[in-house]
């Protein structure tokens, strides 16, 4: 009964009060949610379908397409992988640094995107500290691929490692310790009792971390390039295509994107409901 | 100890693998067909996506070689800025000469005669600073004065940052510099009653036409003549007028081969060709097809308006001197945008 307390101190509130306030909420979510997204999908067909799918019939779409789903793969594997390992670290044990190790995970949410892409070109830009080697040698990672996959992956950072810790660290220890006792080895244990025991929290994570990497604007925009056809990935291309008038097609590609982002959505939606049943499982007397 | 090994193995190899994937993503492209970079800026999109259809045209005629032109625009500075960075451009085609000085004095990619190596200064096509105004020009706005009266809004790009912004504000200083009894103390406090009267101050001409005509802003958008006539001819032909001053500034955006990345890249002869194309009867056409002012008067698809027109040079002594006086931090613009 006793976390039942603040529903019953809002049912306390006079009805016209809480029709206020859930009113305001609703009203808020509309102007600032709804509002816009019906708004994208309404200029996106305003001259009619044919139009609307034209907008997709261009090569440069779809390099764009190609590129924001390439990048964001890659972004989302490597800090995938980079997540699970520093959440199991701060979530199983204790050692030197982990504070530290806690808040530099953090950083890329402090930084303003611009200047992470910003940091990128300073670094290996052809006047940035590396920028001479790599030129000597041919490399090229700014204004290239390798630089928006760079750019991408520093943003959406955190996104597995900070999903995942509490996770870890509401399991506890005692399953890895059993599995130990009873003769499995760490990485037995790591794979078939530390990951599906987070598997619905890494999904999670995964997800919001795809989203931000698909929709990720600044950063790209500074190490980019802006080369049509080449180095623009979709929230680029949509800039663009705006800039040039195109306007249904570039509300078409920003339908694109929000359908992306809708699916995500329902996905979160799922992911998180399965991951609070499996921590209520744990914590259910 | 083995294992922690074998992952950080195989997590090197799973980067390799990638980036070889990437690397055969790219490489077969750039072997078949020859590839050039024309970085630009805002308003040159749609000439050059024409102009890159008609010279890979005749380049294929002439060398029966593929040629894939690929462009990239944004605001001037900041495209200069990026090829300074390391954006691999054999071409740029940018909004004003400073920004080309820019590379070949501090990045050393070009030499810095480089404005003597085409004609006409290494400009194939001109414009001008015009006003836009609403149907039926409510405000009644004929010429430079109108726009200092009090009431009246004007829509324009930021100096600091667009190059197309710097011609806007030189050729208002310009204009009143050069009236019957003008003097820099009256062209000074033309441009600081100007820039009071902004009520949108965009970071580019693009973003400025789009708060002007689909936003609806301001009563006056003092741009380009090409963008200003772009605007006409496509979006929205009744709702807007063209409104042009007795005298302006000759625009004069430039362009130029980037030795160093092209020599890299060993396209220096098709950028040549690209640029010297530009100047041809067919580049021209281009050029006043999209209300760019071609330099071949024979070419102009329709007559443009007549105008008093003044260079940076006469006005200005050169945009060096130009910069140094007026945009350059603690200038003349941030001395009356502090007055603001």
């Amino acid at each position: 009964m006793a976390d039942k307390t603040p529903l019953s101190l809002a049912r306390r509130e006079s009805p016209l009060i809480r029709g206020v306030v859930t009113a305001l909420a609703l009203g808020y979510l509309a102007c600032f949610l709804v509002v816009p997204l019906v708004a994208v999908f309404a200029e996106a067909f305003k001259q009619g379908a044919a139009a609307y799918f034209k907008a997709f019939e261009d090569a440069e779409t779809w390099r764009a397409i190609r590129l924001t789903l390439f990048a964001t793969g890659l972004a989302v594997a490597l800090n995938t992988t980079f997540g699970l390992t520093a959440a199991w670290l701060l979530g199983k044990f204790d050692f030197r640094g982990r504070h530290l190790l806690t808040s530099l995970i953090d950083l890329p949410f402090a930084v303003s995107p611009v200047i992470s892409g910003l940091i990128f070109v300073l670094l290996f830009g052809a006047q940035g500290w590396f920028g001479p080697w790599l030129g000597d040698h041919d490399i090229r990672l700014i204004f290239a691929t390798p630089g928006i996959v760079l750019a991408t992956t520093f943003v959406t950072f955190p996104f597995v490692a900070r999903e995942l810790t509490p996770v870890m660290l509401a399991k506890g220890r005692d399953q890895e310790e059993a599995a130990r006792m009873l003769g499995a080895s760490g990485w037995q244990t790591f794979w078939k009792v530390t990951v599906p025991s987070v598997k619905w929290g890494l999904l999670y994570g995964v997800i919001l971390c795809s989203a931000r990497a698909m929709g990720e604007f600044g950063a790209v925009s500074v190490v980019s390039g802006h080369i049509r056809g080449e180095t623009n990935t979709l929230p680029l291309h949509i800039e663009a295509l705006y800039n040039e008038y195109q306007f249904v097609a570039a509300f078409a590609c920003a339908s694109a994107l929000s359908l992306l982002a809708l699916v995500t959505l329902a996905l979160k939606a799922f992911a998180e409901r399965r991951r609070d049943q499996s921590l209520n499982q744990e914590t259910a007397p | 100890m083995t294992r922690s090994l074998l992952i950080t193995l195989s997590l090197a190899g799973l980067t390799l693998l990638g980036w070889a994937g990437l690397r055969a993503v790219q490489g077969p492209a750039e072997l078949q067909t020859l590839r050039l970079l024309n970085v630009s800026y805002d308003p040159t999109r749609e000439l050059y996506q024409d102009v890159n259809t008609a010279f890979a045209q005749a380049w294929k005629t002439r060398t029966g070689q593929e040629l894939n032109i690929r462009q990239s625009h944004g605001g001037s500075g900041k495209q200069a800025r990026a090829v300074l960075d390391g954006l691999q451009a054999d071409v740029v085609t940018l909004g004003l000469a400073y920004d080309i000085d820019a590379l070949a004095q501090k990045g050393h990619l070009l030499p810095e005669d480089w404005q003597s190596r085409l004609p006409h200064r290494s400009t194939p096509y001109t414009s001008t600073i015009v006003f836009l105004v609403r149907k039926g020009n409510p405000k009644g706005i004929r010429d430079w004065a109108d726009l200092i009266r009090p009431g009246v809004a004007v829509i324009q790009p930021n100096p600091k940052t667009s190059g197309g912004a710097r011609w806007n504000y030189l050729a208002a200083y310009g204009q009143a510099l050069l009236q019957p009894g003008g003097s820099e103390a009256s062209a000074r406090a033309y441009v600081a009653a100007l820039y009071k009267n902004v009520a949108v101050l965009d970071s580019g001409a693009r973003a400025s036409t789009t708060t002007f005509i689909e936003r609806g802003l301001g009563d006056v958008l003092v741009t380009w003549e090409n963008e200003a006539l772009l605007a006409l001819n496509g979006e929205a032909p009744d709702r807007f007028e063209l409104v042009v001053p007795t005298t302006s500034i000759l625009a004069e955006p430039p362009v130029a081969v980037v030795d160093k990345v092209a020599q890299r890249h060993g396209t220096t002869e098709v950028a040549k060709a690209y640029l010297d194309f530009l100047y041809t009867e067919a580049g021209q056409r281009l050029a006043a097809k999209h209300h760019f002012r071609p330099r071949l008067a024979a070419v102009a698809v329709h007559p443009f308006p007549q105008l008093r027109l003044f260079t940076v040079d006469e006005a200005f002594g050169g945009w060096k001197r130009a910069h140094e006086t007026h945009f350059k931090d603690g200038g003349l613009f941030d001395q009356i945008s502090a007055l603001r």
